[in-house]
C-alpha cells in the first residue's frame, strides 16, 4: 500500500468536528464554553497542587493580559503574527492537508523580510520597501512549501512527515542565513541588520499596537471569506471533506493541493515578515517563537472558522502576555499556558465525541 | 583546521554521536511499533519530555540512575495511557490529541520543574560507564563505542529484540495485521484495540526511557523543553525505516553523528554554524523522499481508528 | 471431527438456527424477520441479488454485527454471537467476500493470527496440521508465500484452510465464486462436497443459479431482506437441476408481472435510423489487482433510448461508467457524444458537453455529506455562472435554483442548509438525480440507480429515468437487478469480466436469455 491512502484517510477521519451547521448557535456556544470551563477547573487543580492560588493566577493573567492598558496593547500586538499563522493553517486544514511545517515557513519569511527591508529602504520609499519585503517573504515561504506540496500532490507522500522535516530544515536554514549571510557586521550579537523604528509598520494611533494587527485581521477575514464564499474556497473544502467526491466532480486535485500549500505557507511566511517589520526589527540568531505549533490548538478550537479563530487567537495572546506577567508576579512560569491550551483541546475533543455519540444514539 | 582528524577529536565525535543517538533510537523504535499497529503517535514528544522529567526527578531523589530510568519509562507510559484511551478506545483524532499531549507535557514538566527547583538546575553525578573488556581497548573506537552506560548497550540490543518480535512472535504478527488490515485481525479473533493499546504503551515506555536517558546521561540535568524535537525526529526515523528496526538504528546514528559534530566542531573552534550540520540529516532524508517517495510504504490503516463492521 | 459426521442428510442436526432475525441500518432494513436452519453435512445455499441482505446475515453469523430483533440459536441454545472471536470459538468460520487476509504477511503467518500474543507462533504444529488437512482435501497451499502474491482463488483456499485449522464445524462462504475462473469454481464445488462429507455444515452464498443448483443441498432465496423461499434437499433431488433453476428464477425474479405500466416497449421513442447520441468503440481500460478492467467495449445509444447493462457486480460496470465520465483513464478506443469525439476531454468538459454520470456510491463520492443540500446540487458546477460570478458565491442564485430543484425533484429535506448526509438514501438520490438531469443533459449514465432504496423511491427513480428518455436523452442504465432492466430498457447487454457479451432487444422472451447470461448459464 502506498502512503496515498494514509493521507486521504487522515483527511477524512479528522473532520468529524467542523462543519456542523444548523445545530444551533447556543449548542455551539455550549460546546465551546463547556470544555473551556472544565479545562480552567482542571488546570486550576494543577495550580492548587503546586501551591498556587488559581484565582490569583487567573486574575493576574486577566488583569495583565486584558485589563491593563499596557497589557492589552501587548496582547493586540502579539495577535498580529498569530493571526497570519492561523489563517495559513485554516486554509490547509480545511483542505484536509496537515501543514505542520509552520515554524520553518514563519522563520524563513521573517528572515527574508529582515534581510531585504533594511536594503530596500535605501533605494525606494518606505511603504514600497515594506510591500516588496512582504512579497519577497511570502514568495520564499511559498517556494519552501513546494517540496511537500509536490510530493503530496503527485507522489502521494504523507505531508505530515515532509512538513515536519521541512520545518526542522527551515529552522536551521533560517539560522544559517542569519549567522552567515545576513549578519549585521556592526554588532557583536549575531543578528540581521535592524530596521529603524521609523521605517517599520506604523503603530496604531497613540498606542504601541502595531498596524500589523489590522493586516492580520484583514488576512484572516479574507481567508475566511475565501473559504466560505468563493468557488475556489469551496473547491478546497470539497477536497478536504471528501477527496473522492472532488475527483468525481472533476476537480483537479493535484493542482489544488499545490495551491493549498502555497497559500498556507505564504500566509505563515507573511506572518513572520509582519512580526519583523512591525515589532522585532531584526532576526536574532536562534530566534524561534514556535508560533506554528502554538496556533494549531487555537485553529482546532475555532473549528477552522476564521472569525472564531480571531477570538481564540486573542485568548491565546491574552494567556501568553498575561502568562508572561504572571510568571514574574505570581511565580507561575508562562509554560502553564501550554498546559491550559492542551487541556482545553482534549476537553473539546472529548465533548465532541460525546456529543456525536449522543446524536447517534438519539437517531437510532 | 588543527585537530579535525586527530584521534581525540574523532573519539569525542563518535562518543557524542552514540550518546545523542540513543534517545532517538529509543523514540524511533517506540514510534515504529505504534505505526506498525496503525497509530500515528504525534504525542511521542510529550511522552519523551515526561520521561525526561520524571526520569530526572526519580534519579535525583533516589540517587539511583536505574530507578530514574524506571520512573522515566513509567512516565512515558502514563502519557501513553491517555493517548491509548483517547485515540485507540474512543477513536479521537490522533493528530489533535498528539499535539495537545506534546504541548501540554512540555508546559507541565517546565511548570513542575520550576516549582521544584526554581531557577536552579541541579546536576546528576556523571553516569557510570560500563566498560566492555577487550573491545574498549581498541584505539579510538574502543573508548568511543564501548565505554558507555549500560543502557546504551541495552538500547542497541533492543533493536535485535524488536526484530525478533516483529518477525518471530505472535505479537509481531498481530501488530502488523492491526496496521495493515485490522478487520482481518478482528475476524481472526484478536482484539484490535488491545493490540494497538499494547503498541501505544510500548511506545510511551520507550519514549519515556529515551527521555530519561537524554536528561540523566546525555545532559546530566533537566531543563524545560530539553527534548527539543527529538520525539518528532523519532517519527521521521520510524517513517523512513519502513518497519525495520535496524534502519531506525542507522538513522539514529546518522542524526547522532550530525548532532555530535556540531558540538565537536565548536570544541575544535571551527567556525561553521552548527545549523549547517544539523541540516544534513534532514537534507539526506528529504532527498531520499524526493527520489523514492512513491516507494515509502506505511501501514494501510495508519491513522484510522478501527470500528468493527463499519460500512 | 467424526462427532459431527451424519449418517444421512436427513438425520443431520441443526448447528445454527436463525429465528426471525431483523437488522436495520440507517435508511434500510437489511434483514427482515429471516429464518434459517443450518445443518451439519449440508451445503445450504443462500441465493439473492445484491442488496438482498446476504452480507448482513453473514455479519451476524460471524459476530461482526448484532441482530436488532430475533435470536440466533447455536446447538439449540439461544446464543448471542458477540464478537468474531466468539464466533470462532463456537466453530463458525467465515470466508469473506472481501478477503480477510493481511496482504503483507505470509500464508502461514495469516493462519497463525489469533494465537495468544505472548506466544511464539507454533509453526511446526501448523505445518503438520495443514499437511494433514490439505492431503485429505486434496488441495495445495504455498504456506510461505506472501498473501499479496497469491491469486484470489488461492487466497480463498487459504481462508477455507484457516477455518479448517480452527476446527470449524460451520463454514460460511460469501460470494466465493465471483472472482474465480470456471475451473476454480468446479474445484471449489468438489472441495465443499468433501467438506460436508466430513460432517461440516456449509453456508454458500451466491447469486449464480447454476452453482446453487449444482452445489447446494438446500437452497434459501433472499429478496430485499426477506426470505422468499426455500427448497429442501428432498425437493431438490426430486426436481433435478433444470427444474430447480426454473423454480429459483421464479422465486428471485418473480413471474411476468401483470403491471402493464411498468413495461415500456422497445422502440417507443426511437427510430433505428436516427444517429446515435453516444457512440462507444473498442473502449478498453487496463485491469488492476482488484478490478477487471474493460476489453474492447462497443455500443451505440440513440436519442430516447435506454440501453441496459446487466451483469454480476464487479465485472467492470464501475470501470465502464468511470471511463465514460472521464474519471478513469481509458487505455484504448473512442467515445463520441453527438458525433463529436470526447476522448481528450476531462470530467468537467464532458459534463459541460452533456454527458452526465449518476454514481452508485452516493455518500462515498456522489455527495459531500457534511455540506448543505443546496451546495451538493452544484458540486459539479463549482465556479460556473450563474451560481458563481467572478469566483464569488451568488447565494441568492444558488438558493433560488436549489429550492426549485427541491420542489421539482420532491427532495424531502428540513431546509436547504441541512447537511445532505442527514437525508435518507432516497432523498440523497433525488439530489443526485436533480444534479445530473438538469440543464443540458444529453447522455446520462445511471449506475445502480435504485440500489438500497425503498419501493416508493425505487419507482420514483425509475419514472425519472423513463421521463428523461422520453425527453430524448440517451440513457445507459447499469444495474444488477434484472427485473429493473427488463421493465425499463429498449436493449439489454450483459457485461462479464469487462466484456459485453450480448446486446439484445428487450422483447417478450428476453428474460430467460439475459437471466441465463447474467447468472453464467450459456444463452
Amino acid at each position: 500500500m502506498s502512503v496515498e491512502a494514509t493521507g486521504r484517510a487522515a483527511a477524512t477521519a479528522v473532520d468529524s468536528g467542523p462543519p456542523r451547521g444548523g445545530s444551533g448557535f447556543l449548542h455551539r456556544l455550549l460546546m465551546t464554553l463547556g470544555p473551556i470551563l472544565a479545562a480552567l477547573i482542571l488546570a486550576g487543580a494543577i495550580l492548587l497542587a503546586v501551591g498556587v492560588d488559581p484565582l490569583a493566577y487567573y486574575g493576574t493573567v486577566l488583569e495583565r493580559g486584558l485589563l491593563s492598558p499596557l497589557g492589552i496593547q501587548q496582547t493586540l500586538t502579539r495577535m498580529a503574527p498569530l493571526l497570519f499563522v492561523a489563517s495559513g493553517l485554516i486554509v490547509a486544514f480545511r483542505a484536509g492537508m496537515w501543514n505542520l511545517g509552520g515554524d520553518g515557513q514563519f522563520l524563513l519569511g521573517a528572515v527574508t523580510a529582515a534581510a531585504s527591508a533594511p536594503l530596500l529602504i535605501t533605494v525606494m520609499p518606505d511603504w514600497l520597501a515594506l510591500v516588496v519585503a512582504f512579497l519577497l517573504a511570502t514568495s520564499v515561504a511559498m517556494i519552501w512549501s513546494l517540496v511537500p506540496a509536490l510530493l503530496r500532490a503527485y507522489q502521494g507522500v504523507n505531508e505530515i512527515i515532509t512538513t515536519l522535516m521541512m520545518t526542522f530544515l527551515g529552522t536551521s536554514l533560517a539560522n544559517v542565513l542569519v549567522k552567515l549571510v545576513f549578519l549585521d557586521p556592526t554588532t557583536t550579537v549575531p543578528q540581521t541588520r535592524t530596521l529603524p523604528v521609523d521605517d517599520r509598520l506604523p503603530r496604531l494611533f497613540d498606542t504601541t499596537v502595531t498596524s500589523g494587527l489590522l493586516l492580520g485581521l484583514v488576512a484572516i477575514i479574507a481567508v475566511h471569506l475565501m473559504m466560505t464564499r468563493t468557488a475556489f474556497g469551496l473547491k478546497l473544502r470539497i477536497v478536504g471533506a471528501n477527496p473522492r467526491a472532488a475527483i468525481h466532480a472533476g476537480l483537479g486535485v493535484p493542482k489544488l493541493t499545490v495551491a493549498v500549500f502555497a497559500l498556507s505557507a505564504g500566509l505563515i511566511g507573511l506572518g513572520g515578515a509582519v512580526d519583523i517589520l512591525g515589532v522585532q526589527g531584526n532576526v536574532r540568531a536562534d530566534w524561534n517563537p514556535a508560533y506554528g505549533l502554538a496556533v494549531i490548538p487555537a485553529v482546532f478550537l475555532a473549528r477552522m472558522n476564521g472569525f472564531a479563530a480571531i477570538g481564540f487567537v486573542f485568548l491565546l495572546s491574552v494567556l501568553s502576555i498575561g502568562g508572561e506577567s504572571a510568571a514574574r508576579r505570581v511565580g507561575v512560569p508562562n509554560t502553564f499556558t501550554l498546559v491550559l491550551v492542551a487541556i482545553v483541546l482534549i476537553m473539546l475533543a472529548l465533548a465532541e465525541y460525546f456529543d456525536h455519540r449522543h446524536n447517534q444514539s438519539r437517531k437510532a | 583546521m588543527t585537530g579535525l582528524f586527530s584521534e581525540v577529536f574523532l573519539g569525542a565525535l563518535l562518543f557524542g554521536a552514540v550518546t545523542a543517538a540513543i534517545p532517538l533510537l529509543l523514540a524511533g523504535l517506540g514510534e515504529q511499533m505504534s505505526e506498525k499497529a496503525g497509530v500515528l503517535n504525534i504525542g511521542i514528544e510529550g511522552m519523551m519530555i515526561c520521561g525526561a522529567y520524571l526520569g530526572f526527578v526519580g534519579a535525583f531523589y533516589s540517587g539511583s540512575l536505574w530507578l530514574g530510568f524506571l520512573t522515566g519509562l513509567l512516565g512515558g507510559m502514563a502519557v501513553a495511557v491517555v493517548m491509548a484511551l483517547l485515540c485507540v478506545r474512543l477513536g479521537l483524532n490522533q493528530i489533535v490529541i498528539g499535539i495537545a499531549l506534546t504541548l501540554g507535557l512540555e508546559g507541565l514538566t517546565a511548570l513542575l520543574h520550576h516549582f521544584q527547583f526554581s531557577r536552579s538546575y541541579p546536576r546528576l553525578p556523571a553516569a557510570d560507564a560500563t566498560v566492555i573488556p577487550m573491545l574498549s581497548d581498541i584505539p579510538v573506537l574502543g573508548p568511543a563505542l564501548f565505554r558507555h552506560h549500560l543502557l546504551v548497550y541495552l538500547a542497541v540490543a533492543l533493536v535485535v529484540v524488536m526484530s525478533v518480535i516483529y518477525r518471530r512472535t505472535q505479537l509481531g504478527l498481530n501488530l502488523q495485521a492491526a496496521g495493515d488490515k485490522p478487520a482481518a485481525l478482528d475476524v481472526a479473533g484478536v482484539d484490535v484495540m488491545r493490540t494497538r493499546t499494547i503498541a501505544v504503551l510500548t511506545t510511551g515506555g520507550l519514549a519515556g526511557l529515551g527521555g530519561a536517558y537524554l536528561a540523566n546521561v546525555g545532559a546530566g540535568l533537566f531543563i524545560p523543553f530539553i527534548t527539543n524535537g527529538a520525539g518528532f525526529l523519532g517519527i521521521v526515523l520510524a517513517m523512513m525505516a519502513r518497519g525495520r528496526p535496524v534502519w531506525v538504528l542507522f538513522g539514529a546514528l546518522l542524526f547522532g553523528v550530525c548532532l555530535s559534530l556540531t558540538t565537536a566542531m565548536q570544541v575544535a573552534g571551527i567556525n561553521i554554524p552548527t545549523d549547517v550540520i544539523q541540516m544534513l540529516p534532514f537534507l539526506a532524508v528529504m532527498i531520499m523522499l524526493v527520489l523514492f517517495g512513491r516507494r515509502a510504504s506505511l501501514p494501510a490503516a495508519l491513522g484510522i481508528p478501527y470500528e468493527r463492521g463499519a460500512r | 471431527m467424526t462427532r459431527y459426521s451424519p449418517s444421512s442428510t436427513a438425520e443431520s442436526h441443526e448447528i445454527v438456527v436463525l429465528d426471525r432475525v431483523t437488522k436495520r441500518f440507517p435508511g434500510i432494513v437489511a434483514n427482515d424477520g429471516v429464518d434459517l436452519s443450518i445443518r451439519s453435512g449440508e451445503v445450504h445455499v443462500l441465493l439473492g441479488e445484491n442488496g438482498a441482505g446476504k452480507s448482513t446475515l453473514i455479519g451476524m453469523l460471524s459476530g461482526l454485527q448484532q441482530p436488532d430483533e430475533g435470536r440466533i440459536l447455536v446447538d439449540g441454545q439461544p446464543t448471542p454471537i458477540t464478537s468474531p472471536r466468539h464466533a470462532l470459538s463456537l466453530g463458525i468460520g467465515t470466508v469473506f467476500q472481501h478477503m480477510m487476509l493481511v496482504p503483507t504477511l505470509t500464508v502461514a503467518e495469516n493462519l497463525l493470527l489469533g494465537g495468544p500474543w505472548w506466544q511464539r507462533p507454533k509453526l511446526h504444529l501448523l505445518e503438520e496440521r495443514v499437511a494433514e488437512i490439505t492431503r485429505s482435501l486434496n488441495i495445495t497451499v504455498r504456506l510461505h508465500a506472501k498473501v499479496s502474491e497469491l491469486s484470489l482463488g488461492e487466497q480463498q483456499q487459504v481462508e477455507i484452510l484457516r477455518a479448517m485449522v480452527r476446527n470449524s464445524r460451520l463454514l460460511i462462504l460469501d460470494e466465493s465464486t465471483s472472482m474465480l475462473t470456471p475451473q476454480g469454481i468446479e474445484e471449489l464445488g468438489a472441495l465443499m462436497r468433501r467438506l460436508v462429507e466430513r460432517g461440516l455444515a456449509i453456508v454458500f452464498i451466491t447469486h449464480k443459479l447454476r452453482e446453487a443448483a449444482a452445489f447446494g443441498d438446500r437452497i434459501s432465496v433472499l429478496k430485499l431482506g426477506r426470505k422468499v423461499g426455500e427448497i429442501t434437499p428432498a425437493r431438490l433431488r426430486f426436481l433435478g437441476e433444470k427444474a430447480a433453476i426454473a423454480e429459483i428464477v421464479e422465486m428471485m425474479f418473480g413471474k411476468q408481472t401483470g403491471d402493464p405500466d411498468a413495461k415500456r416497449h422497445a422502440g417507443t421513442f426511437t427510430r433505428p435510423d436516427t444517429a446515435p447520441l453516444l457512440r462507444v468503440r473498442d473502449l478498453s481500460v487496463t485491469s488492476t489487482a482488484n478490478s477487471p478492467g474493460l476489453t474492447s467495449v462497443s455500443f451505440d445509444i440513440r436519442p430516447g433510448e435506454i440501453l441496459g447493462i446487466a451483469g454480476i457486480d464487479g465485472n467492470g460496470q464501475k470501470q465502464l461508467a468511470e471511463a465514460l465520465s472521464g474519471q478513469l483513464a481509458s487505455s484504448g478506443g473512442s467515445v463520441s457524444l453527438d458525433g463529436r469525439p470526447i476522448d481528450p476531454m476531462n470530467v468537467g468538459q464532458r459534463r459541460a458537453a452533456g454527458l452526465r454520470y449518476l454514481t452508485d456510491d452516493r455518500l462515498g463520492e456522489g455527495t459531500v455529506g457534511a455540506f448543505p443540500v443546496s451546495i451538493n446540487f452544484f458540486l459539479k458546477q463549482v465556479g460556473e455562472a450563474p451560481f458563481w460570478r467572478r469566483g464569488l458565491d451568488q447565494r441568492g442564485e444558488i438558493d433560488r435554483r436549489a429550492s426549485e430543484l427541491v420542489r421539482e425533484y420532491d427532495v424531502r429535506t428540513p431546509s436547504l442548509k441541512t447537511p445532505v448526509g442527514r437525508l435518507s438514501g432516497g432523498n440523497i438520490q433525488k439530489v443526485l438525480l436533480a444534479r445530473e438531469l438538469a440543464d443540458g443533459a444529453k447522455v446520462v449514465i445511471f449506475n445502480k440507480p435504485t440500489y438500497g432504496l425503498d419501493l416508493a423511491n425505487t419507482l420514483a427513480t425509475r419514472q425519472r429515468i423513463r421521463d428523461s428518455a422520453a425527453r430524448g436523452l440517451a440513457i445507459l442504465l447499469i444495474s444488477t437487478d434484472l427485473e429493473e432492466l427488463l421493465s425499463m430498457c429498449d436493449r439489454i447487454a450483459v457485461i462479464a469480466s469487462g466484456r459485453l457479451v450480448g446486446d439484445v432487444r428487450n422483447q417478450d422472451d428476453v428474460r430467460t436469455t439475459v437471466g441465463r447470461m447474467m447468472v453464467g448459464v450459456a444463452a
